[in-house]
Formats: C-alpha cells, structure tokens, sequence
C-alpha cells in the first residue's frame, strides 16, 4: 500500500516537472509542395531523435502552402495548442501572411524554407528566425558568377508569387551590375502551368545567349523535362537558382537534368566530415535516397532550437532571445544568424549538374563563403 | 519568327488535343445524364499514375492501353456504386460527392506513390525531335496531336454512324422519349461513363511524359475541362472538340503575349461564352 502511495506521488511529481516544450510544425502536407514539407519534417524529427530527448511535443499542421489557410493554422497552433515555438513554413506568401500575427503574439518562429526576402529584411522581426536562406542570398551570387564567367545577355522565367519576382528581381539586379544583360523574362501563372511550351519557344525566339529561371516542385520536374524535349539544352544553357535541379527532383529529371548550372546553400555530395556523417545518418533511415537541402533546413531547425534549449531557455521570450544566438557547423557548413537581421549566414554552392556513377549528381564548382544579406530596411529592437 | 509561330501553333494544337481527351467524358456526362462529374480530374490523375507503374513493368504502349482500360473500369464501378445513384440527386450532392472523390483519390495516390512527383519517358521511338529553322519539336507532342484527332475521329464517326451513337445521341435530345423508344438509358449511361472515365484515364497516360505525374493534378485540370464543356456546348463530341481548341488558343496565345493576364483570359471567354451562348457553341438542340 505504501509502496503503491510512494508509486503514486512520483508519477504525480514526475508529471509537471518535465514541461514539455510544444513545437507547432507549419508544413503543407497537400499541393505543390507537400515532397518539401515532408523532407522538413523528416529532417527536424531527426534532429529531435538524434538529441534523445523525450520533453519535445511536436504538434503538426497543415498550412496547404496556401496564405489564408497557413495563417490559420498559425492561429490555432498558438491560442488553441499554446506552442512554445513554430517551425516550418514552405511558402513565401505563407511567410508573409503569417508575419505579423507571430510578431504580435511574440511567439519565435524558425523558418525552415521559405526565402521571401522580406521577412528578414523590411518586415524582419526579433520573433522569426530563419534557417534555410533568403531569396536574394541564393540568386545575388548566382548573378554575379554568371557575369563574371561570360554569359552576356538571359532570358528569365520563373512562377508569378512572392518567391518567383523576388529571385528573378535579385538576380536581375546581381546579374545587371556586373555587366549582364537581361533580353527579357515572363512570370508565368502560379500553379496553373503545367506546360511549359509556349513560354519556352518565346525565350528560344528572344535571342538571349542563356535561360534563368526558378521552379521548385512538380514544376522544377516537368519544366527541365519541357526543356530537354525541346532540344533547347544544345543551344540555350539552362541556370537556375538551385532549386530546379535539387536532389529530391534528380532521380526523376534523369540526364534531362544534365549541365543545368545552379546555386544551392547545401549539396549533398558536399565533402565535409559533417556532412558525410550527415548523409550516413539519413540513408540509415532512407536507403538509396540522398537528403535535400529541405532535409537539411528542417534539421538545422531542430538543431537550432536544440542549442537554445541546451542554453536552458524555456518558454516563448526565452526562446526567441536565445534561438539567433545559436552558431554551429553541419552539414552545410559553417552556420550562424545574422544578428542584424535573423538570417542565416552560410555558404552558397555554384555546382554543374552532372552524370555520375550512380545516377545524376552535382559537381560542385565554387564556392561563395559566408553569403549575408544586407539588411534591406530591417530596423532590429 | 516564322519558326516561332509554327511552334506555337503546334503547342496550340497539341494542348488542344490533351484538352480534348479530357473533356469529352466530362462533355458527354454533363450532356446526357446532366451529371457534374468533378471526379473526372481525379481519374484524369489516376490515368496518369496507373500509366507510370505499368510503363515501369510492361513499357509505354502496354500503358497507353491498360491505364485507360483500369481507369474506364474505376469509373463503371464508381458509377455502379455511388455516382449512379447521386446523379438522380441533383447538383448540390453531384458536385459535393463528386469534389470530395477528388479528395480521397488524392489521399490514395499520395499513400501509393507518395509526394514527389513522377515522371514517364515517351519510347524510344517518339523521343526524337522535329527539326525546324532555329528550333526543334519534339515528335512526342506531335504524338499527342495526331491521338488527339484520331480519338476525336473516332468518337465523331461512333456518334453519328452507330446504333449506339444514334441512341447516345436520342438520350440526350430527350430522355424519357428514348426509353419509350425502347433505348435502355441506364446501360448507356454506364457504357458512356465508363468510355468517359477510360478517355480520361487516356489523356492522363498520355499527358504525364509532358507535365510529371503530380498531386495536384486532379485538381489543376478540372478548371480548363469545365471551361472546355461549357464554351463548347454540353453533350456534344464536336463541341468538346471546338472548346478544346478555342481554350488552347486562348491559352498559349495569352502565355505567348499577354502572360500576366493568362490566368484571366480563359475566364473572360468562360463569361462571354455564358453572356452570349450560355448554352454553349455547339449545344444539341432540344437537350435540357
């Protein structure tokens, strides 16, 4: 009797002790960029696991990739879940549907994606943190080595939301400053191009010496597809941010995919003693399959609020003062927060797509270290 | 120029056909049974899946044949099971079922596929490419063409030249007086469902070498399909045909010169389409 009162009392202390923290994860489970969502995931709960610690809920969402229904949930997870903190967010206009309501309500938000350039610049905030990259990050060096290695005038193309104008307008002006020439470019209709056919017989006629352009999803599989069945490979090089041509869509783009020349924040043939690790780590759960780059996102995010809990933070404000003090090396490289801004700084990776020994794989031609954004119009408390 | 326009016709023509193949189901079912079958999209995306894992086993001309014929099989059963008994329902629960099978066949797809979208090669036979001054164009898509009138042909010269055509075509002008008539209506609704869902399952198969096999697509395709059948005139292969090919032009030639309202285009035609001939261009006279 004692021993069951004893037994009893534990487990009535042993409960409230351990205040779990509740992780709110916006991801779209649906759509376009469901594959993405599901690679975050799967890199975060990795990280999580790999920690071995068991006082982590995770509460997941599904935002659709779409604004109004992304802010929603963001609603939900923080009145009705009280999460401690939000991960995720695929989409740029997600982002910035979802910004303010997560700076008024102080809750710290790690972005595992999305770029807009906004949310860490004019519209930065001390509660959102971001770990993937920035828009301008990946494109602005992605024009400067293109002007600097000889292609003199591009034809743009990318999807007509937040992302697709902001990579194109900061490799456009990268692109200009160093000499390039913009013939002339189209957004096409967001999620409602499937062919690509027309918009690749304008660029053809417009004459331009080579193609630039952002899709991600479907779209970065049918697009390179598109591209190579029109014979467009032997006479308009095609570049891209990297996204087009990342791991995830490789296996299915095949040697369509060949000498699409990109720029990503991680490759996974990176040789770096962390990455390797990182790579071994993942195939033990997903043989044959190497991680993308959103897998590594949705790691660093797990990572980094791992270090801000080891510093013992707890609770909304803690977390968010401790998350962008975090700095560590992974798979990606060297990895810090911009104390200006909250984003991340990182290298960025110029690679050829190319034919390796077992199926498609980058060939990584420079390296652009320590890439941080200017603070466009942030104005930190 | 001359080259760019030639393969912007081309795009035109070869949209047109994909269009076709899509909306002559969704046409007829809309004509004959006044049946909104959204669920179209959904057999559309499963033509396409189905295609891919039989391509994989059997090659490309083995799904080109067994994708359909899965996809007219899912659709008779569909029919049998719920969509036949709603159809008498009237809109509300037609589109409701129908949207929500969408749904569910999204779920199934994503569970059997999974999330990253799929690609199919075309045979080695169709993956060259048509050389034009300055261009080329790939043979896949002239592929997709020349099926596209070969279908139209076929299910034109079925409707105007065969018993069953003339009872298709009974039913819909009006359907009780074709059962006086002695014309079993309900096995025809099946028959035609069925031939439908397999024309779907059809454009599906043969869309996915062009656009990968995605998610998405069940809904994506709904939207151009419905506009196709109601610019085009409910019930009638020949409409689908004319509303396939009116939408493809609009499309590519709003992408090739007015892309930031190529969104809006089809929809401006949708509501001139509804202003002017609400009944469509080519509506059978008489048919509800």
């Amino acid at each position: 009797m004692n021993r069951l009162l004893a037994a009893g009392l534990l487990a009535a202390f042993a409960l409230p002790a351990a205040a779990d923290t509740k992780v709110g994860l916006l991801l779209p489970a649906s759509g376009n960029y469901a594959a993405l969502g599901k690679d975050i995931e799967d890199g975060f709960r990795m990280a999580i696991t790999e920690s071995g610690r068991d006082d982590i809920q995770i509460i997941p969402a599904d935002t659709e990739a779409d604004p109004q229904t992304g802010l929603t949930q963001t609603r939900k997870l923080i009145m009705q879940d009280q999460a401690d903190v939000l991960v995720g967010i695929v989409s740029s206009a997600v982002l910035a549907a979802v910004r303010d309501t997560v700076h008024q309500a102080q809750v710290p938000l790690i972005v595992a994606n999305a770029g807009n350039s906004d949310a860490t610049g004019k519209d930065c905030s001390p509660y959102i943190t971001r770990v993937s990259f920035s828009n301008d990050q990946l494109n602005r060096p992605m024009g400067e080595w293109m002007a600097a290695h000889g292609v003199a005038s591009v034809y743009t193309l990318a999807p007509d939301y937040a992302a697709g104008q902001q990579m194109i307008g900061a490799f456009s002006a990268a692109f200009q400053a160093g000499g390039g020439k913009i013939v002339g470019g189209e957004f096409t209709p967001f999620g409602k191009t499937e062919d690509f056919g027309p918009y690749l017989a304008k660029a053809k006629a417009s004459g331009a010496q080579a193609l630039y352009v952002f899709y991600g999803g479907a779209d970065a599989i049918s697009f390179v597809k598109q591209y190579d069945s029109f014979g467009l490979s032997e006479t308009m090089p095609l570049y891209s941010v990297g996204f087009l041509t990342a791991p995830l869509y490789l296996r299915e783009q095949g040697t369509a995919a060949s000498g699409v020349i990109g720029a990503l924040h991680y490759l996974p043939s990176l040789e770096t003693p962390e990455n390797k690790a990182f790579v071994a780590a993942y195939q033990a759960q997903h043989p044959d399959t190497l991680p993308s780059e959103y897998v590594v996102a949705g790691y660093d995010a797990g990572r980094l609020l791992l270090g801000a809990l080891e510093t013992g933070a707890e609770g909304r404000a803690a977390l968010a003062a401790a998350l962008p003090k975090v700095a560590y090396t992974g798979p990606r490289g060297p990895l810090e927060i911009d104390p200006a801004t909250n984003n991340i700084v990182q290298n960025v990776y110029v690679f050829d797509t190319v034919e390796g020994t077992d199926g498609m794989t980058h060939k990584l031609l420079d390296t652009v270290q320590a890439v941080r954004d200017a603070p466009n119009g942030c104005v930190m408390p | 120029m001359l080259t760019f326009w030639i393969l912007q016709a081309l795009n035109t023509l070869q949209y047109a056909a994909l269009l076709f193949l899509i909306s002559a189901g969704l046409s007829v079912s809309f004509g004959l049974m006044g049946f909104v079958n959204l669920a179209h999209g959904a057999l559309y995306m499963l033509g396409a899946y189905i295609g891919i894992s039989v391509a994989a086993q059997a090659g490309f001309s083995a799904a080109l044949i067994a994708a359909p014929m899965a996809v007219g099989l899912i659709g008779a059963a569909l029919y049998l099971v719920l969509l036949g008994r709603v159809a008498r329902l009237g809109p509300m629960p037609q589109v409701l079922v129908s949207f929500g099978l969408v749904f569910i066949a999204t779920e199934i797809t994503r569970m059997i596929w999974g999330d990253v979208p799929l690609v199919l090669d075309p045979p080695a036979l169709l993956a060259g490419r048509i050389p034009l001054p300055g261009a080329a164009y790939p043979v896949y898509r002239l592929f997709i063409i020349v099926l596209g009138a070969a279908v139209a042909l076929a299910l034109w010269l079925g409707v105007t030249r065969t018993t069953l055509g003339a009872g298709l075509r009974a039913s819909v002008e009006n359907r009780a007086m074709a059962r006086a008539i002695g014309i079993d209506t309900d096995r025809l609704f099946l028959l035609v469902f069925a031939l439908g869902a397999a024309l779907a399952g059809l454009g599906g198969v043969v869309a996915a070498p062009v656009t990968a096999a995605n998610t998405g697509m069940a809904v994506s395709i709904l939207v151009p399909a419905l506009i196709v059948t109601v610019i085009g005139g409910m019930g009638s292969i020949a409409g689908a045909a004319l509303g396939a090919v009116i939408v493809a032009v609009i499309e590519v030639l709003g992408a090739a010169f007015l892309p930031r309202f190529g969104g809006v285009l089809i929809y401006a035609a949708l509501a001139a389409a509804l202003i002017w001939r609400p009944e469509g261009l080519l509506h059978p006279r008489g048919a509800r």
